[in-house]
C-alpha cells in the first residue's frame, strides 16, 4: 500500500548517535564522505568500514534495514565494476577469451570505485537513519544560515522542506483513496505498456494535483493568519545546544578523515 | 468600547457583479460568543476573512481593537489579535508534531523560546492534547486537528477567535468535541468568539447570533428570539434542528410552549 | 443473494495486528435499502470496499453475483460493474475536461460501444439532475461543490451498477442539496431496482431510508436489522457512544419522564402527532 511508505527511513532510538547534535552529525557526514575521495588505497576503505559497522552497533541499527537501505544501489555499484573491469586497460592480462580481455588495472579501480559509492551510501544513511527528517531540516536551515547573506533563502527551504515532510503522509492518503474510487469505475492501473501505464495515471494525477494546489492555497492563508512573514526573523521552539559530546564526535571525525586521507 | 467593530462594509470579489458582502454592521464585545449562520454563498467566509485582513473591505470601515483594517502598516497587529481556525483540518497543519504546529504562531512573532515552551503547553492544556506533543499531526483525528489548531491560536493570545466553518467537515465525535472546547474556552477563559456555522444547534449555545444570506445580515439577536422564524431560516437553506421543528409543530397546533433551543427544553416544556 | 460474506477477517497492520473487520458474516439481497452506522475507524469503509473487491480480506470469502472474488483470478470488471461504490467526497475524483467525458469513464473502460456510452452518459446526468445539454460540454471544475458531486455519482451510475454504495454522500451539502440526494437514493431504489447501501453519519438519513440497519464498532457487526429494531436498543448504542435519530431521541427522554409514549416514530410530523395525543390528552405522570 501506498501510505506504507515511510519518509525517510528514520529508526527511532535514544542512543548517543541519535541524541547527536543534528548540524554536527551532518558536518560530519560531509567531512567523512569528502575524505573519502581523497583516500588513495584499500587500507582507508578498511577503516571506514569498520567505523561505520562500529557506528551501526553504537546506535542500536538493525543490520537488516542498513542493507536494505544499500539495495537500490546495488545495480550501479555492479555497472561501475564491470564497465571499469572490460574498460580500463593496463598492468598484468589476468584473463583473455576472444575479444574479451580483463587485465588487473581495470579489476582494481573497479572495485575501489565500487567501495567509494558503497561507503559514500553508507555515511549517508547512517545519517537518515539516526536523525529524523525534522531535525535534519532544522539542521540544515542553521547550516546554510551564513549563505542568507549571499542571498540563500535557508529559512524559505527549511519552511518547504517541512511542510512537504508534513504533507506526504495526506498526500499519499489522498492518491490511494482517489486511485480505489477510479479502480471502482473499472480503471487499471496494473496492466499494458509503459506508455498505456503513463497514460492510465492521468485519472489518477490529475485530481491529486487539483487537490495539492488547493491545499497549497488554504495553507498559505493559514500561515499568513498566523503571522507568518516569509523570511522575517522567527525564533524557534528547540534551541539545539553543542555540547562537549558533539565536540568530542567532531574531533573524532576529522582525525579519522585526517588519517584515512594521508594514510 | 467594542473589540470589533464593521461600519457600513461592502466587500466585492474581483471580477464578480455582484458584492459578496454589504451594508455589514456588527459588533463584537470582549467575552462574548457571537455566531454567525448562514448558508453555503451566503457571505459567512468572506466576512470571516476580512476580520482577519485576509481581505480587505471596498466600503466602510472594520476596527480591531480600534486599529482600523485599511491600515496597512499594521496589519501584523491585527493578525495577531483576531485568530483564525479555518473548515479543513488538514490544510492548516504546518509541522509534522503538535507541539510545533502549536509553536509555528509564536515563532512567527519571535516569542522567545523558553516562553514559547510554556504558552505551547498551556495552549495545549486548555484544548485538552496534553500528552500529545510529541504525537505526528497526521496521525490525530478529525476533532483532534481542530482543537489542535484552536491551541496554535489561543498561544498567540488574540483578543478574539474567528472560527471558520470549524465542523463542517468533521464526524459527530468530532464536532462535539470542538464545540466542546469552544464553549469551554468562552464561558471558562472569558476568550471572545465568533463562530460562523451553518448548524443551528451549534449557534444556540452563542450569546447573540447573525443571521447571513445574500451578503446581508437579515437577522439578529439572542438565539432564542432569531430561531424563533423557523420557516425563514429554512427558506434561506438553513438546517433547522428536528427538535426546533417539533417544538414548532407543536405550536403550530396550538399547544403553548415557550421557545425550544435544545432537547432538554422541549422535555422541561412538556413534563 | 447478490452479496455474501462469509467469515471475513481483514487485518490492516500486520505487526500490531490491528483488525479492521473482524469475523463478518453478512447476506445481501436484492433491493435492500441497507443503512450502515459507525464511529470512524469503526471498520464501515473498509467492509464496503470488500464488496467490489477494491480489498481483499486477510481470511475468509466473499462472493458477489455468484462470483467468489476472494478465489482465484475473479471476474473483477464483472464484479466492479456489479457494485458501484461512491467514495465520500467523490467530487475529488473528477480528471477530465468535459463533464461527458468524465461521466462517460467508467463505461468507456467496460468497453462499451460509442452509442452505448451515449446513451449511459445521458440518462445519468439525467438521474442526477443535470441537463445533459446543457452540461455535457462544460467543465466539471467550473461548476458548484454540490453539482460537481452530481457529476462523480452520475459518473459511477453510469456503470449501471446493480448495488450502489455512497460513503457519506450527504458531507458537506445544505438542506437542498441532502434533500435532493434522497430523492435520487429513493428513485433509484424504487423505479431502478438497485440496491442501495448508504454510510452515514446523519442518523435521521438512516432511519427515513433504509429498510435494515447494520450498526459497525471495532470492525464487529453488534447491530443488524430494520431501523425500528436497531434503535430501540437505546442502551447498547449510547455505549457505543453512538447518537440516537433526534427525534428518537426526544421520544425516548419523554418516556423516561414518565410519558406512555411510542419511541418508534422517525418523521416530525408522526411525532408531534403523537406528542399531542399523549402529553395532550394528560395521559402522563409528572
Amino acid at each position: 500500500m501506498l501510505t506504507d511508505i515511510t519518509i525517510g527511513q528514520y529508526v527511532h532510538g535514544d542512543s548517543v548517535v541519535h541524541v547527536l547534535d543534528p548540524r554536527i552529525k551532518i558536518i560530519i557526514t560531509i567531512i567523512l564522505i569528502t575524505s573519502l575521495f581523497l583516500i588513495g588505497n584499500f587500507w582507508g576503505f578498511a577503516i571506514f568500514l569498520s567505523f561505520n559497522l562500529v557506528v551501526i552497533k553504537i546506535s542500536n541499527l538493525p543490520f537488516k534495514k542498513v542493507l536494505k537501505g544499500l539495495k537500490p544501489i546495488v545495480f550501479l555499484v555492479l555497472l561501475t565494476v564491470i564497465l571499469h573491469i572490460f574498460m580500463t586497460r593496463g598492468g598484468e592480462v589476468l584473463f583473455q577469451w576472444k575479444f574479451i580481455r580483463i587485465e588487473s588495472e581495470g579489476l582494481y579501480t573497479g572495485t575501489f570505485m565500487a567501495s567509494r559509492i558503497l561507503l559514500l551510501i553508507m555515511f549517508t544513511s547512517l545519517l537518515t537513519l539516526t536523525t529524523s527528517p525534522l531535525q535534519l531540516t532544522d539542521g540544515i536551515e542553521y547550516i546554510l544560515k551564513p549563505l542568507k547573506k549571499i542571498g540563500v533563502p535557508a529559512s524559505e527551504i527549511s519552511m518547504m522542506m517541512t511542510i512537504a515532510l508534513r504533507f506526504i503522509p495526506t498526500l499519499m492518503e489522498e492518491a490511494e483513496k482517489i486511485m480505489k474510487a477510479q479502480k471502482a469505475r473499472g480503471a487499471d492501473f496494473e496492466s499494458g505498456n509503459l506508455i498505456q501505464r503513463a497514460k492510465n495515471l492521468i485519472p489518477l494525477l490529475v485530481p491529486l494535483f487539483i487537490s495539492a494546489f488547493r491545499r497549497a492555497d488554504e495553507l498559505a492563508l493559514a500561515m499568513e493568519s498566523r503571522c507568518y512573514q516569509g523570511g522575517k526573523k522567527r525564533t524557534r521552539l528547540h534551541i539545539m545546544n553543542i555540547n562537549r559530546r558533539d565536540i568530542t564526535a567532531l574531533i573524532l571525525a576529522i582525525a579519522l578523515a585526517v588519517v584515512v586521507s594521508f594514510f | 468600547m467594542s473589540l470589533l467593530e464593521l461600519e457600513n462594509v461592502e466587500f466585492k470579489y474581483h471580477g464578480q457583479t455582484e458584492p459578496a458582502l454589504k451594508d455589514i454592521n456588527l459588533t463584537v464585545d470582549k467575552g462574548e460568543f457571537v455566531a454567525i449562520i448562514g448558508a453555503n454563498g451566503s457571505g459567512k467566509s468572506t466576512l470571516a476573512k476580512l476580520l482577519n485582513v485576509l481581505l480587505r473591505p471596498d466600503k466602510g470601515d472594520i476596527l480591531v481593537e480600534n486599529i482600523n483594517t485599511k491600515n496597512k502598516k499594521q496589519i501584523w497587529e491585527i493578525r495577531k489579535n483576531v485568530g483564525m481556525v479555518f473548515q479543513n483540518p488538514d490544510n492548516q497543519i504546518v509541522a509534522t508534531m503538535v507541539e510545533d504546529d502549536v509553536a509555528f504562531g509564536l515563532e512567527n512573532i519571535a516569542v522567545p523560546s523558553e516562553e514559547i515552551r510554556e504558552r505551547v503547553d498551556h495552549a495545549l492544556e486548555l484544548v485538552g492534547l496534553t500528552g500529545y506533543e510529541t504525537h505526528e499531526t497526521h496521525k490525530l483525528s478529525g476533532g483532534q486537528k481542530q482543537r489542535l489548531a484552536i491551541a496554535g491560536i489561543i498561544a498567540m493570545e488574540p483578543s478574539c477567535i474567528v472560527l471558520d466553518e470549524p465542523t463542517a467537515m468533521l464526524d459527530p465525535q468530532g464536532r462535539k468535541e470542538v464545540i466542546e472546547t469552544i464553549d469551554f474556552l468562552n464561558k471558562e477563559k472569558d476568550i471572545t468568539i465568533i463562530l460562523i456555522t451553518h448548524f443551528m444547534e451549534e449557534a444556540s449555545i452563542a450569546d447573540k447570533v447573525y443571521v447571513m444570506n445574500k451578503g446581508k445580515i437579515e437577522s439578529q439577536g439572542p438565539p432564542a428570539e432569531v430561531f424563533e422564524e423557523i420557516d425563514y431560516l429554512r427558506s434561506i437553506n438553513l438546517d433547522v434542528p428536528a427538535v426546533m421543528e417539533v417544538a414548532n409543530g407543536l405550536k403550530s397546533k396550538g399547544m403553548k410552549i415557550p421557545e425550544i433551543l435544545t432537547i432538554d427544553g422541549l422535555v422541561d416544556a412538556l413534563c | 443473494m447478490l452479496i455474501e460474506l462469509k467469515n471475513v477477517t481483514h487485518i490492516y497492520d500486520q505487526e500490531q495486528k490491528i483488525k479492521a473487520l473482524d469475523d463478518i458474516n453478512l447476506e445481501i439481497g436484492e433491493h435492500e435499502f441497507i443503512g450502515i452506522v459507525g464511529h470512524t475507524g469503526s471498520g464501515k469503509t473498509t467492509l464496503v470496499q470488500m464488496f467490489n473487491s477494491l480489498i481483499k480480506p486477510t481470511s475468509g470469502d466473499i462472493y458477489v453475483d455468484g462470483i467468489k472474488t476472494t478465489g482465484k483470478k475473479p471476474d473483477l470488471n464483472h464484479v466492479r460493474q456489479t457494485v458501484g461504490l461512491v467514495f465520500q467526497y467523490p467530487e475529488h475524483q473528477l480528471f477530465e475536461e468535459t463533464i461527458y467525458d468524465d461521466v462517460a469513464f467508467g463505461p468507456r473502460n467496460l468497453n462499451l460501444d460509442q452509442e452505448e456510452v451515449d446513451k449511459r452518459v445521458k440518462v445519468a446526468l439525467d438521474l442526477v439532475g443535470l441537463e445533459y445539454e446543457d452540461f455535457k460540454d462544460r467543465s466539471p471544475f467550473n461548476l458548484s461543490g454540490g453539482q460537481q458531486r452530481r457529476v462523480a455519482i452520475a459518473g459511477v451510475l453510469a456503470m449501471r451498477p446493480r448495488v450502489l454504495i455512497l460513503d457519506e454522500p450527504s458531507a458537506g451539502l445544505d438542506p437542498q442539496g441532502r434533500e435532493k440526494l434522497k430523492g435520487l437514493l429513493k428513485r433509484l431504489h424504487q423505479s431502478y431496482n438497485i440496491t442501495i447501501i448508504l454510510i452515514s453519519h446523519r442518523m435521521e438519513e438512516i432511519t427515513q431510508l433504509s429498510s435494515r440497519v447494520i450498526v459497525m464498532d471495532h470492525g464487529k457487526i453488534v447491530l443488524n436489522g430494520s431501523p425500528k429494531e436497531v434503535f430501540s436498543h437505546k442502551d447498547k448504542l449510547e455505549k457505543l457512544s453512538l447518537e440516537l435519530p433526534e427525534i428518537t431521541e426526544i421520544l425516548y427522554r419523554l418516556k423516561e419522564r414518565g410519558c406512555d409514549i411510542r419511541t418508534d416514530i422517525f418523521t416530525v410530523e408522526e411525532a408531534v402527532d403523537e406528542i399531542i395525543n399523549v402529553v395532550g390528552s394528560q395521559n402522563y405522570v409528572n
